[in-house]
């Protein structure tokens, strides 16, 4: 368990990051803290911003923001994000713990880990997320994971352009509330794809030359194939590389037939 | 560092080290119904609730309810009890060490869905682990506690 010799709950953004920036090794940003909390840090200043207002979920302009305090539950309850791309942000979540834990976990805290196990990740960067930074302003999500992170700097919110996409879900685990042994997201907007594969066990990437595919309709099977090819897979404890290079062709082939047949909920 | 927090409708000022969890904090206040489990957020044995949402005491910061209300099983006595009623008449409870943190999570979905299906109940307590029942016993007792609350069974 970490420990923490100051606990600190900033005023404002500007507090937060100077607090950060004072001592960059010493002090973290609590999101939900379940992550960190395993962890053995030793923390001179623990920054709280659960209580700066960045726990709202707004229809904007074309975009869907999601602020860095939203709980992962909110996702599969609030209707304005229920109601958009099939549900698959609250379904994508679903599955993680349990409810208490969704309650206390923030997307801000997942997404700024770039973890690599993420549900969440794998599906934002199917949907063209964008992530808002105090100082270093706003990016793709592809671009941040991609990055060397912000260190000192704090995620504030996440953009979804709000355009009608449609986004399938799939992951397995070797148990219902365990970390996915591999996780696909595939999103669709008339003939323009996404196909995204987390867990692998790296952090979520985009698998281009099955999206492709898809667009050009080369059809599911081949895009489950080509994402197979194309992306790097890794072993740990939960699965080897070999299992998860051929769980990925099924899953991504049959997240894309779930879109093929026009999305959740419709029989082939 | 000094907090005020609100235990089932008692405020309670104390002077905490920083890194102090919630479930350490309930239960240096009395609350003993609130276990410790796994301890790494996945049993769901200490849940509470803050401010009416089920929460993970163990992974919870003390500092971070610091001006909120908090409840435990103890909080929810009457409730806790019919819930507890149906359990020990289905055989739901046999150890008992996950009992308290597996009410306040039925209680939780109570008031959160309306007439929940099994699929949606069991989709709600995946995150409360039970190693002697198997878990029939305590959807019978579910069953049988929602039908009594809706006055269709025998109190």
């Amino acid at each position: 368990m970490y420990r923490i010799e100051n606990y600190v709950f900033p005023s404002s953004l500007e507090e937060a990051c100077r607090l950060l920036n004072g001592d960059l090794r010493g002090s973290a940003v609590l999101g939900g803290g379940c992550w960190l909390r395993l962890g053995r840090r030793h923390l001179r200043n623990a920054v709280d911003i659960s209580r700066l207002g960045l726990d709202g979920i707004e229809e904007k302009e074309g975009w869907l923001e999601l602020g860095a305090g939203v709980t992962l539950r909110r996702l599969e309850t609030d209707l304005a994000v229920t109601g958009r791309f099939g549900g698959i942000l609250g379904r994508s979540v679903s599955s993680i713990v349990g409810v208490q834990f969704r309650n206390m976990v923030t997307v801000g805290g997942t997404v700024y880990a770039r973890l690599g196990f993420s549900d969440l990740i794998t599906t934002l960067l199917s949907l063209d997320a964008r992530v808002v930074f105090y100082r270093a302003g706003e990016m793709g999500l592809g671009e941040y994971l991609a990055s060397n992170g912000c260190p000192g700097d704090i995620l504030t919110a996440v953009r979804i352009p709000d355009d009608g996409r449609q986004a399938a879900y799939e992951s397995l685990r070797r148990s219902r509330t365990d970390f996915p042994v591999l996780a696909v997201a595939v999103s669709r907007l008339g003939e323009d794809w996404r196909v995204s594969v987390g867990a692998r066990p790296f952090v979520a990437a985009r698998a281009e030359r099955a999206e492709a595919c898809l667009s050009r309709g080369g059809g599911a099977d081949q895009a489950g194939e080509l994402a197979a090819q194309e992306l790097r897979f890794g072993s740990n404890l939960r699965a080897g590389e070999d299992y998860r290079r051929k769980l990925a062709a099924v899953l991504v082939r049959r997240a894309a037939q779930t879109l093929e047949r026009g999305g959740e909920g419709c029989e082939g | 560092m000094r907090v005020n927090i609100t235990v089932n409708g008692i405020l309670y000022q104390r002077e905490i080290p920083c890194d102090t969890m919630l479930l350490d904090f309930v239960r240096q206040c009395g609350f003993m119904s609130v276990k410790r489990g796994c301890d790494t957020g996945n049993c769901g044995l200490c849940t509470v609730w803050v401010e009416d949402v089920p929460v993970l005491s163990c992974s919870y910061p003390a500092a971070r309810a610091d001006g909120k209300r908090v409840t435990t099983l103890e909080g929810v006595q009457e409730e806790a009890e019919s819930l507890g009623r149906c359990m020990a008449r289905q055989g739901a409870e046999q150890c008992g060490y996950c009992s308290p943190g597996f009410i306040m999570a039925v209680l939780a979905m109570a008031r959160e869905l309306d007439n929940p299906t099994d699929e949606e109940i069991a989709h709600y307590l995946e995150g409360n682990l039970c190693r002697c029942t198997g878990y029939a016993s305590q959807m019978r007792a579910i069953r049988a506690w929602m039908k009594e609350r809706r006055g269709e069974g025998e109190p």
